[in-house]
Protein backbone atom coordinates (compact mmCIF):
# COMPACT_ATOMS: atom_id res chain seq x y z
CA UNK A 1 0.00 0.00 0.00
CA UNK A 2 3.00 2.37 1.10
CA UNK A 3 4.31 1.85 -2.34
CA UNK A 4 1.19 2.64 -4.53
CA UNK A 5 0.65 5.96 -2.44
CA UNK A 6 4.32 7.03 -2.95
CA UNK A 7 3.59 6.07 -6.63
CA UNK A 8 0.72 8.32 -6.85
CA UNK A 9 2.38 11.58 -5.32
CA UNK A 10 5.02 10.86 -7.06
CA UNK A 11 3.02 10.77 -10.15
CA UNK A 12 0.62 13.72 -8.40
CA UNK A 13 4.24 15.96 -7.99
CA UNK A 14 5.11 15.78 -11.85
CA UNK A 15 1.95 16.43 -13.76
CA UNK A 16 0.70 19.38 -11.01
CA UNK A 17 3.04 22.19 -12.25
CA UNK A 18 0.68 21.53 -16.52
CA UNK A 19 -2.54 22.86 -14.63
CA UNK A 20 -1.71 24.90 -12.45
CA UNK A 21 -0.75 29.23 -12.26
CA UNK A 22 2.31 30.42 -11.84
CA UNK A 23 1.50 31.78 -8.21
CA UNK A 24 0.74 27.60 -7.58
CA UNK A 25 3.47 26.23 -8.85
CA UNK A 26 5.46 29.06 -7.09
CA UNK A 27 3.48 27.85 -3.52
CA UNK A 28 4.04 23.83 -4.40
CA UNK A 29 8.25 24.83 -5.10
CA UNK A 30 8.21 26.09 -1.73
CA UNK A 31 6.68 22.99 -0.13
CA UNK A 32 9.66 21.31 -1.86
CA UNK A 33 12.23 23.69 -0.70
CA UNK A 34 10.47 23.86 3.00
CA UNK A 35 10.31 19.98 3.29
CA UNK A 36 14.33 19.97 2.79
CA UNK A 37 14.28 22.39 5.34
CA UNK A 38 11.86 20.19 7.73
CA UNK A 39 13.84 16.81 7.02
CA UNK A 40 17.25 18.30 8.47
CA UNK A 41 15.21 18.86 11.26
CA UNK A 42 13.16 15.77 11.63
CA UNK A 43 16.89 13.94 11.75
CA UNK A 44 17.75 16.78 14.57
CA UNK A 45 14.84 16.02 16.78
CA UNK A 46 13.04 13.52 15.25
CA UNK A 47 15.44 10.91 14.72
CA UNK A 48 18.51 11.99 17.40
CA UNK A 49 15.94 13.97 19.81
CA UNK A 50 17.63 17.14 20.03
CA UNK A 51 15.17 19.57 20.05
CA UNK A 52 16.30 22.42 18.07
CA UNK A 53 14.85 26.53 17.16
CA UNK A 54 17.06 27.40 14.82
CA UNK A 55 16.46 26.03 11.38
CA UNK A 56 15.10 28.80 10.01
CA UNK A 57 18.58 30.49 10.62
CA UNK A 58 20.54 27.80 8.41
CA UNK A 59 18.13 28.91 5.67
CA UNK A 60 18.53 31.70 5.82
CA UNK A 61 22.44 30.96 5.84
CA UNK A 62 21.85 29.53 3.21
CA UNK A 63 20.13 31.83 1.26
CA UNK A 64 22.37 34.56 2.13
CA UNK A 65 25.51 32.54 1.14
CA UNK A 66 23.66 31.71 -1.86
CA UNK A 67 22.45 35.38 -3.11
CA UNK A 68 25.46 37.35 -2.09
CA UNK A 69 27.82 34.72 -3.83
CA UNK A 70 25.56 34.52 -7.05
CA UNK A 71 24.75 38.28 -6.98
CA UNK A 72 27.80 40.00 -5.70
CA UNK A 73 30.40 37.41 -6.20
CA UNK A 74 28.90 36.81 -9.52
CA UNK A 75 29.67 33.10 -8.50
CA UNK A 76 27.71 30.01 -10.64
CA UNK A 77 25.17 28.58 -8.54
CA UNK A 78 26.70 25.20 -7.66
CA UNK A 79 29.52 26.16 -5.40
CA UNK A 80 27.32 28.36 -3.91
CA UNK A 81 25.20 25.42 -3.23
CA UNK A 82 27.91 23.64 -1.64
CA UNK A 83 28.98 26.57 0.40
CA UNK A 84 25.85 26.75 1.91
CA UNK A 85 25.50 23.30 2.55
CA UNK A 86 28.78 23.41 4.17
CA UNK A 87 28.78 26.43 6.19
CA UNK A 88 25.37 25.47 8.09
CA UNK A 89 27.17 21.94 8.61
CA UNK A 90 29.70 23.57 10.23
CA UNK A 91 27.94 26.14 11.99
CA UNK A 92 25.74 23.02 13.32
CA UNK A 93 28.56 21.24 14.42
CA UNK A 94 29.51 24.32 16.92
CA UNK A 95 25.57 25.02 17.82
CA UNK A 96 25.47 21.32 18.95
CA UNK A 97 27.90 21.57 21.34
CA UNK A 98 25.61 23.42 24.03
CA UNK A 99 23.01 19.86 23.19
CA UNK A 100 26.13 17.93 25.20
CA UNK A 101 25.57 20.05 28.16
CA UNK A 102 21.43 20.57 28.14
CA UNK A 103 18.57 19.01 26.75
CA UNK A 104 14.92 19.86 26.01
CA UNK A 105 13.64 22.87 27.05
CA UNK A 106 16.96 24.58 27.97
CA UNK A 107 18.48 23.31 24.55
CA UNK A 108 14.86 25.08 22.85
CA UNK A 109 15.80 28.47 24.46
CA UNK A 110 19.86 27.92 23.52
CA UNK A 111 18.92 27.70 19.92
CA UNK A 112 15.94 29.97 20.25
CA UNK A 113 18.79 32.84 21.13
CA UNK A 114 20.75 31.58 18.33
CA UNK A 115 18.30 31.57 15.90
CA UNK A 116 17.66 35.71 17.34
CA UNK A 117 21.26 36.53 17.10
CA UNK A 118 21.41 35.21 13.35
CA UNK A 119 18.32 37.34 12.63
CA UNK A 120 20.29 40.27 13.80
CA UNK A 121 22.94 39.99 11.79
CA UNK A 122 20.77 39.47 8.75
CA UNK A 123 18.84 42.42 9.94
CA UNK A 124 21.87 45.45 11.17
CA UNK A 125 24.93 44.21 9.36
CA UNK A 126 24.17 46.37 6.52
CA UNK A 127 28.10 45.66 5.08
CA UNK A 128 27.60 42.09 4.97
CA UNK A 129 23.34 41.59 4.06
CA UNK A 130 22.29 44.64 2.78
CA UNK A 131 20.32 44.91 6.30
CA UNK A 132 16.27 45.76 5.59
CA UNK A 133 17.04 46.43 1.92
CA UNK A 134 18.03 42.75 1.14
CA UNK A 135 19.38 41.59 -2.01
CA UNK A 136 17.69 41.15 -4.89
CA UNK A 137 17.65 39.68 -8.66
CA UNK A 138 18.83 36.65 -7.57
CA UNK A 139 19.89 35.01 -10.52
CA UNK A 140 18.24 31.16 -11.02
CA UNK A 141 20.82 28.64 -12.40
CA UNK A 142 20.96 26.71 -15.36
CA UNK A 143 21.75 22.68 -15.64
CA UNK A 144 23.55 21.41 -18.25
CA UNK A 145 22.68 24.32 -20.25
CA UNK A 146 19.09 23.97 -19.57
CA UNK A 147 17.67 27.58 -18.41
CA UNK A 148 15.66 27.01 -15.38
CA UNK A 149 14.62 30.81 -15.07
CA UNK A 150 10.91 29.67 -15.43
CA UNK A 151 8.20 28.84 -12.87
CA UNK A 152 7.55 25.77 -14.08
CA UNK A 153 11.12 24.62 -14.58
CA UNK A 154 12.40 25.72 -11.28
CA UNK A 155 10.12 23.77 -9.82
CA UNK A 156 10.94 20.88 -11.21
CA UNK A 157 14.61 21.54 -10.03
CA UNK A 158 13.35 22.40 -6.56
CA UNK A 159 11.56 18.38 -6.40
CA UNK A 160 15.07 16.81 -7.92
CA UNK A 161 16.36 18.30 -4.86
CA UNK A 162 14.12 17.10 -3.03
CA UNK A 163 14.29 13.48 -3.99
CA UNK A 164 18.28 13.73 -3.69
CA UNK A 165 17.80 14.95 -0.27
CA UNK A 166 15.12 12.18 0.86
CA UNK A 167 17.01 9.31 -1.04
CA UNK A 168 20.27 10.93 1.29
CA UNK A 169 18.02 10.78 4.65
CA UNK A 170 16.74 7.45 3.95
CA UNK A 171 20.02 5.92 3.40
CA UNK A 172 21.25 7.73 6.65
CA UNK A 173 18.35 6.45 8.83
CA UNK A 174 18.80 2.95 7.40
CA UNK A 175 22.56 2.76 7.79
CA UNK A 176 24.13 2.16 11.62
CA UNK A 177 24.31 6.10 12.00
CA UNK A 178 20.32 6.22 11.85
CA UNK A 179 20.14 3.13 14.48
CA UNK A 180 23.14 5.42 16.67
CA UNK A 181 20.86 8.14 16.29
CA UNK A 182 17.62 6.54 18.06
CA UNK A 183 19.65 5.02 20.20
CA UNK A 184 20.91 9.06 21.57
CA UNK A 185 17.45 9.85 21.64
CA UNK A 186 15.75 6.95 23.42
CA UNK A 187 18.43 6.07 26.08
CA UNK A 188 21.60 8.01 25.66
CA UNK A 189 23.59 6.35 28.91
CA UNK A 190 22.92 3.00 27.32
CA UNK A 191 23.55 3.84 23.83
CA UNK A 192 27.19 5.41 25.58
CA UNK A 193 28.06 1.74 27.42
CA UNK A 194 27.62 -0.06 24.41
CA UNK A 195 30.28 1.67 22.69
CA UNK A 196 28.16 4.35 21.04
CA UNK A 197 29.78 7.75 20.96
CA UNK A 198 27.30 9.82 21.91
CA UNK A 199 28.82 13.03 21.52
CA UNK A 200 30.15 12.48 18.37
CA UNK A 201 26.62 11.21 16.70
CA UNK A 202 24.60 14.22 18.42
CA UNK A 203 27.09 16.80 16.49
CA UNK A 204 26.63 15.24 13.58
CA UNK A 205 22.98 15.05 14.12
CA UNK A 206 23.02 19.04 14.56
CA UNK A 207 25.54 19.15 11.54
CA UNK A 208 23.32 17.03 8.95
CA UNK A 209 20.33 18.85 10.05
CA UNK A 210 21.27 22.04 9.68
CA UNK A 211 23.63 21.25 6.30
CA UNK A 212 20.21 20.35 4.72
CA UNK A 213 18.63 23.60 6.07
CA UNK A 214 21.80 25.41 4.24
CA UNK A 215 20.37 23.44 1.10
CA UNK A 216 17.00 24.30 1.84
CA UNK A 217 18.33 28.01 1.77
CA UNK A 218 20.13 27.58 -1.20
CA UNK A 219 17.41 26.55 -3.33
CA UNK A 220 14.83 29.11 -1.69
CA UNK A 221 17.22 32.43 -2.15
CA UNK A 222 16.56 31.31 -6.61
CA UNK A 223 13.07 30.52 -5.42
CA UNK A 224 12.19 33.93 -4.27
CA UNK A 225 15.11 35.81 -5.97
CA UNK A 226 15.02 38.58 -3.07
CA UNK A 227 16.48 37.91 -0.04
CA UNK A 228 15.65 39.96 3.48
CA UNK A 229 15.61 39.60 6.86
CA UNK A 230 12.25 38.86 7.64
CA UNK A 231 11.35 35.26 6.61
CA UNK A 232 14.27 33.90 8.70
CA UNK A 233 12.65 35.40 12.18
CA UNK A 234 11.81 32.44 14.63
CA UNK A 235 8.50 32.19 13.26
CA UNK A 236 9.79 30.30 10.55
CA UNK A 237 11.66 27.97 13.00
CA UNK A 238 8.62 27.37 14.91
CA UNK A 239 6.82 26.87 11.06
CA UNK A 240 9.22 24.38 10.65
CA UNK A 241 8.93 22.60 13.83
CA UNK A 242 5.45 22.38 13.56
CA UNK A 243 5.79 20.82 10.20
CA UNK A 244 8.01 17.89 11.93
CA UNK A 245 5.41 17.32 14.59
CA UNK A 246 2.61 17.78 13.07
CA UNK A 247 3.55 15.25 10.12
CA UNK A 248 4.98 13.08 12.58
CA UNK A 249 7.91 13.24 14.33
CA UNK A 250 10.88 10.33 14.00
CA UNK A 251 8.67 9.23 11.09
CA UNK A 252 10.75 9.26 7.33
CA UNK A 253 7.53 10.42 5.38
CA UNK A 254 6.62 12.95 8.25
CA UNK A 255 8.29 16.27 7.06
CA UNK A 256 6.96 15.92 3.39
CA UNK A 257 2.80 15.72 5.59
CA UNK A 258 4.20 18.36 7.84
CA UNK A 259 5.05 20.74 4.85
CA UNK A 260 2.23 20.10 3.13
CA UNK A 261 -0.11 21.24 6.20
CA UNK A 262 2.02 24.26 6.83
CA UNK A 263 2.96 25.74 3.33
CA UNK A 264 -0.35 24.20 1.04
CA UNK A 265 -3.06 23.88 3.70
CA UNK A 266 -3.03 28.12 4.52
CA UNK A 267 -3.28 28.43 0.79
CA UNK A 268 -6.32 26.10 0.05
CA UNK A 269 -8.23 27.54 3.54
CA UNK A 270 -7.74 31.22 1.40
CA UNK A 271 -11.41 30.56 0.71
CA UNK A 272 -12.37 31.73 3.64
CA UNK A 273 -11.23 35.27 3.42
CA UNK A 274 -10.19 36.82 6.41
CA UNK A 275 -10.87 33.52 8.88
CA UNK A 276 -8.37 31.43 6.98
CA UNK A 277 -5.75 32.04 9.43
CA UNK A 278 -8.21 31.51 12.63
CA UNK A 279 -9.63 28.43 11.15
CA UNK A 280 -5.92 27.05 10.28
CA UNK A 281 -4.72 27.70 13.90
CA UNK A 282 -7.75 26.17 15.42
CA UNK A 283 -7.36 22.96 12.95
CA UNK A 284 -3.51 22.93 14.39
CA UNK A 285 -4.74 23.22 17.90
CA UNK A 286 -7.02 20.39 17.87
CA UNK A 287 -4.81 17.92 15.67
CA UNK A 288 -1.91 18.36 18.44
CA UNK A 289 -4.38 18.08 21.20
CA UNK A 290 -5.87 14.32 20.07
CA UNK A 291 -2.63 13.29 18.03
CA UNK A 292 0.34 14.63 19.90
CA UNK A 293 2.36 11.82 17.52
CA UNK A 294 1.50 13.84 14.57
CA UNK A 295 -0.45 12.30 11.26
CA UNK A 296 2.08 9.22 10.72
CA UNK A 297 1.60 8.10 14.30
CA UNK A 298 -1.82 8.31 13.92
CA UNK A 299 -1.81 6.21 10.96
CA UNK A 300 0.88 3.93 12.68
CA UNK A 301 -1.74 3.51 15.11
CA UNK A 302 -4.74 2.75 13.40
CA UNK A 303 -2.53 0.20 11.05
CA UNK A 304 -1.94 -1.51 14.00
CA UNK A 305 -5.25 -2.08 15.14
CA UNK B 1 45.50 -17.58 35.17
CA UNK B 2 45.17 -14.19 34.17
CA UNK B 3 43.76 -11.49 36.05
CA UNK B 4 41.39 -9.44 33.69
CA UNK B 5 40.08 -6.59 36.12
CA UNK B 6 42.25 -4.98 39.46
CA UNK B 7 40.71 -2.78 41.08
CA UNK B 8 42.83 -0.62 44.14
CA UNK B 9 41.44 1.11 46.74
CA UNK B 10 38.62 2.49 44.53
CA UNK B 11 36.77 5.55 46.76
CA UNK B 12 33.57 7.72 45.85
CA UNK B 13 32.53 10.32 48.17
CA UNK B 14 29.25 12.39 47.15
CA UNK B 15 29.60 15.31 49.27
CA UNK B 16 30.21 14.00 52.68
CA UNK B 17 28.54 10.51 52.26
CA UNK B 18 31.39 8.10 51.07
CA UNK B 19 29.49 5.49 49.30
CA UNK B 20 32.73 3.19 48.06
CA UNK B 21 35.45 3.63 50.70
CA UNK B 22 38.82 2.01 49.51
CA UNK B 23 37.63 -0.97 47.84
CA UNK B 24 39.98 -3.46 46.40
CA UNK B 25 39.62 -6.88 44.38
CA UNK B 26 41.09 -8.70 40.80
CA UNK B 27 38.62 -10.78 38.69
CA UNK B 28 40.52 -13.51 36.89
CA UNK B 29 39.90 -14.61 33.64
CA UNK B 30 36.74 -16.68 32.68
CA UNK B 31 35.78 -16.53 36.72
CA UNK B 32 32.29 -15.70 37.36
CA UNK B 33 31.89 -13.18 40.83
CA UNK B 34 29.49 -12.17 42.73
CA UNK B 35 28.94 -9.14 44.23
CA UNK B 36 26.34 -8.72 47.66
CA UNK B 37 25.01 -6.68 50.34
CA UNK B 38 22.85 -4.84 51.48
CA UNK B 39 20.47 -1.90 49.92
CA UNK B 40 23.05 1.29 49.98
CA UNK B 41 26.00 -0.79 50.24
CA UNK B 42 27.49 0.73 47.38
CA UNK B 43 27.16 -1.99 44.68
CA UNK B 44 25.99 0.01 41.53
CA UNK B 45 28.46 3.22 42.53
CA UNK B 46 31.39 0.74 42.24
CA UNK B 47 30.12 -0.07 39.15
CA UNK B 48 29.57 2.93 37.87
CA UNK B 49 32.93 4.04 38.98
CA UNK B 50 34.46 0.90 37.22
CA UNK B 51 32.55 1.92 33.92
CA UNK B 52 33.10 5.45 33.81
CA UNK B 53 30.02 6.38 34.64
CA UNK B 54 30.82 8.11 37.76
CA UNK B 55 34.86 9.33 38.00
CA UNK B 56 36.30 7.68 41.08
CA UNK B 57 37.36 9.91 43.92
CA UNK B 58 40.41 7.96 44.46
CA UNK B 59 41.31 4.75 43.29
CA UNK B 60 42.95 3.05 40.59
CA UNK B 61 41.07 0.08 37.14
CA UNK B 62 43.33 -1.63 34.80
CA UNK B 63 42.12 -3.79 32.44
CA UNK B 64 44.67 -6.45 31.23
CA UNK B 65 47.01 -4.75 33.23
CA UNK B 66 46.36 -1.50 31.64
CA UNK B 67 44.75 1.81 33.02
CA UNK B 68 41.23 2.73 32.50
CA UNK B 69 40.15 4.42 35.04
CA UNK B 70 37.79 7.49 34.26
CA UNK B 71 37.81 6.50 30.65
CA UNK B 72 34.64 7.24 28.62
CA UNK B 73 31.99 4.52 29.33
CA UNK B 74 31.55 4.07 24.99
CA UNK B 75 35.80 3.84 24.71
CA UNK B 76 35.74 1.26 27.26
CA UNK B 77 32.83 -1.02 25.79
CA UNK B 78 35.01 -1.15 22.72
CA UNK B 79 38.16 -2.41 24.44
CA UNK B 80 35.82 -5.53 25.22
CA UNK B 81 33.98 -3.70 28.85
CA UNK B 82 29.91 -4.44 28.69
CA UNK B 83 27.08 -4.09 31.29
CA UNK B 84 23.59 -4.19 32.05
CA UNK B 85 22.35 -1.19 34.04
CA UNK B 86 19.88 -2.55 37.47
CA UNK B 87 17.23 -0.83 35.75
CA UNK B 88 15.78 -2.35 32.52
CA UNK B 89 17.45 -0.44 29.66
CA UNK B 90 16.54 -0.97 25.79
CA UNK B 91 15.47 0.89 23.25
CA UNK B 92 11.65 0.44 23.11
CA UNK B 93 11.32 2.17 19.48
CA UNK B 94 13.80 -0.07 17.68
CA UNK B 95 12.94 -3.89 16.92
CA UNK B 96 14.83 -6.50 19.12
CA UNK B 97 17.26 -6.86 15.95
CA UNK B 98 18.20 -3.47 15.32
CA UNK B 99 18.84 -3.15 19.32
CA UNK B 100 20.72 -6.20 18.95
CA UNK B 101 22.67 -4.78 15.61
CA UNK B 102 23.28 -1.65 17.56
CA UNK B 103 24.57 -3.61 20.54
CA UNK B 104 27.66 -4.56 17.65
CA UNK B 105 28.15 -2.06 15.10
CA UNK B 106 30.23 0.76 17.09
CA UNK B 107 32.20 -2.53 17.54
CA UNK B 108 34.05 -2.55 13.85
CA UNK B 109 35.09 0.12 11.26
CA UNK B 110 35.56 3.76 11.40
CA UNK B 111 32.47 5.71 11.80
CA UNK B 112 32.30 6.86 8.02
CA UNK B 113 32.66 3.30 7.33
CA UNK B 114 29.24 2.95 9.19
CA UNK B 115 27.64 5.33 7.03
CA UNK B 116 28.63 4.18 3.74
CA UNK B 117 28.69 0.17 4.60
CA UNK B 118 25.95 -2.21 5.01
CA UNK B 119 22.66 -0.96 6.73
CA UNK B 120 23.07 -4.08 9.21
CA UNK B 121 26.83 -3.32 9.04
CA UNK B 122 27.30 -7.03 8.77
CA UNK B 123 25.91 -8.08 11.78
CA UNK B 124 22.60 -9.95 10.81
CA UNK B 125 23.50 -13.36 11.43
CA UNK B 126 25.34 -12.61 14.66
CA UNK B 127 21.82 -11.29 15.78
CA UNK B 128 20.08 -13.99 14.27
CA UNK B 129 22.85 -16.73 16.47
CA UNK B 130 22.32 -14.12 19.75
CA UNK B 131 18.40 -14.30 18.76
CA UNK B 132 18.24 -18.19 18.85
CA UNK B 133 20.62 -18.19 22.06
CA UNK B 134 18.51 -16.43 23.82
CA UNK B 135 14.97 -17.78 22.17
CA UNK B 136 14.00 -14.67 21.13
CA UNK B 137 14.04 -15.62 17.33
CA UNK B 138 9.56 -15.49 16.82
CA UNK B 139 10.39 -11.82 18.29
CA UNK B 140 12.99 -10.43 16.00
CA UNK B 141 11.04 -7.70 14.12
CA UNK B 142 8.63 -6.91 17.20
CA UNK B 143 9.95 -3.02 18.37
CA UNK B 144 11.49 -4.14 22.04
CA UNK B 145 9.12 -1.42 24.12
CA UNK B 146 6.51 -4.51 23.16
CA UNK B 147 8.01 -7.10 25.12
CA UNK B 148 7.04 -8.60 28.57
CA UNK B 149 9.54 -8.28 31.33
CA UNK B 150 11.03 -10.82 31.11
CA UNK B 151 11.82 -11.04 27.71
CA UNK B 152 13.20 -7.56 27.71
CA UNK B 153 15.35 -8.58 30.45
CA UNK B 154 16.97 -11.38 28.47
CA UNK B 155 17.32 -8.68 25.47
CA UNK B 156 18.87 -6.07 28.22
CA UNK B 157 21.75 -9.24 28.59
CA UNK B 158 21.74 -10.33 25.06
CA UNK B 159 23.06 -6.82 24.26
CA UNK B 160 25.79 -6.78 26.61
CA UNK B 161 27.08 -9.72 24.96
CA UNK B 162 26.85 -9.00 21.11
CA UNK B 163 30.22 -7.64 20.78
CA UNK B 164 31.82 -11.02 22.41
CA UNK B 165 33.17 -9.06 25.35
CA UNK B 166 36.15 -10.16 27.27
CA UNK B 167 34.63 -8.74 30.99
CA UNK B 168 30.98 -8.48 31.36
CA UNK B 169 29.69 -6.62 34.28
CA UNK B 170 25.75 -7.49 35.55
CA UNK B 171 23.97 -5.11 37.52
CA UNK B 172 21.35 -6.91 39.48
CA UNK B 173 20.05 -9.33 36.15
CA UNK B 174 17.32 -11.42 37.90
CA UNK B 175 15.46 -8.54 39.20
CA UNK B 176 12.00 -8.79 39.09
CA UNK B 177 12.28 -11.85 36.84
CA UNK B 178 9.69 -14.64 36.74
CA UNK B 179 11.17 -18.29 38.08
CA UNK B 180 11.19 -19.76 34.80
CA UNK B 181 12.75 -16.84 33.22
CA UNK B 182 15.71 -17.12 35.66
CA UNK B 183 16.53 -20.45 35.07
CA UNK B 184 16.77 -19.86 31.50
CA UNK B 185 18.71 -16.71 31.92
CA UNK B 186 20.94 -18.63 34.59
CA UNK B 187 21.67 -21.51 32.04
CA UNK B 188 22.11 -18.77 29.33
CA UNK B 189 24.78 -16.97 31.49
CA UNK B 190 26.66 -20.32 32.39
CA UNK B 191 26.89 -21.49 29.26
CA UNK B 192 27.95 -18.13 27.51
CA UNK B 193 30.82 -18.79 30.27
CA UNK B 194 31.71 -22.35 29.09
CA UNK B 195 31.72 -21.34 25.19
CA UNK B 196 33.32 -18.22 25.64
CA UNK B 197 35.36 -18.32 28.52
CA UNK B 198 33.98 -14.94 29.25
CA UNK B 199 34.73 -12.90 32.42
CA UNK B 200 31.11 -12.16 34.78
CA UNK B 201 31.24 -10.02 37.77
CA UNK B 202 27.05 -10.17 38.60
CA UNK B 203 25.33 -7.45 41.44
CA UNK B 204 22.47 -9.46 42.61
CA UNK B 205 20.29 -9.44 45.51
CA UNK B 206 18.55 -12.87 44.63
CA UNK B 207 20.88 -15.34 46.91
CA UNK B 208 20.03 -18.75 45.32
CA UNK B 209 20.40 -17.31 42.23
CA UNK B 210 23.98 -15.77 42.92
CA UNK B 211 25.18 -18.69 45.14
CA UNK B 212 24.49 -21.04 41.91
CA UNK B 213 26.00 -19.06 39.48
CA UNK B 214 28.93 -17.91 41.05
CA UNK B 215 32.45 -19.37 41.75
CA UNK B 216 33.47 -16.76 44.27
CA UNK B 217 31.65 -13.78 46.12
CA UNK B 218 32.40 -10.71 47.64
CA UNK B 219 30.19 -9.19 50.42
CA UNK B 220 30.10 -5.50 50.39
CA UNK B 221 28.63 -2.94 53.31
CA UNK B 222 28.97 0.40 53.88
CA UNK B 223 30.88 0.57 51.18
CA UNK B 224 33.89 -1.59 52.23
CA UNK B 225 34.44 -5.30 51.70
CA UNK B 226 33.65 -7.22 54.48
CA UNK B 227 33.96 -11.14 53.22
CA UNK B 228 34.49 -13.05 50.62
CA UNK B 229 34.84 -16.47 49.88
CA UNK B 230 33.03 -19.54 47.88
CA UNK B 231 29.25 -19.06 48.50
CA UNK B 232 29.24 -21.68 50.99
CA UNK B 233 31.71 -19.76 52.64
CA UNK B 234 30.13 -16.73 52.61
CA UNK B 235 27.14 -18.07 53.55
CA UNK B 236 27.93 -19.22 56.77
CA UNK B 237 29.56 -16.23 57.47
CA UNK B 238 28.88 -14.25 60.75
CA UNK B 239 29.80 -10.71 59.73
CA UNK B 240 27.41 -11.38 56.70
CA UNK B 241 24.38 -12.61 58.44
CA UNK B 242 25.00 -9.36 60.75
CA UNK B 243 25.20 -7.38 57.70
CA UNK B 244 21.93 -8.47 56.08
CA UNK B 245 20.02 -8.58 59.61
CA UNK B 246 22.08 -6.50 62.34
CA UNK B 247 23.51 -7.22 65.26
CA UNK B 248 21.07 -9.58 67.46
Amino acid sequence: MGIGILALAGAFLLVAPLGLKPYGIFILSMWAVMTIAAIGLNLTLGYAGQISLAQAAFVGIGAYVTAWLTTKGAWPFWPTYALGFASCFAVGWILGYPALRVQHHYLAFVTLAFNTLVYLVFRNEEWLTNGIYGISNVPRPSLFGFSLKGGREFYYFCLANLVFVSLAAWWLIRSPWGRAFVAVRENPIRALSLGVDTRRYTLMAFAIGAGLGGISGALYAPLTQFVDPTPFALGLSLNLLLMVVLGGSGYFFGPFLGAIVAVLLPEWLRFAQGYYLMGYAVLVMVMMAFWPTGLLGLADRLLKK
Amino acid sequence: MNTVLQVRDLRKSFGGIVAVDGVSFDVEESEILGIIGPNGSGKSTLFNCILGQLQPSAGDVRLDGRAVTGMRPCDLNRLGVSRTFQLLQIFPHLTVRANLILAGQEHQGSMLSRLVGRPDAGLSAAAERMLGFFRLEHLADEDAGGLSYGQQKLLDVAMAFMAGPRLALLDEPAGGVNPTMLANLRERLKAINAEHGSTFVVIEHNMEFVMALCDRILVLAEGRIIAQGTPAEVRSDPKVIEAYLGRG
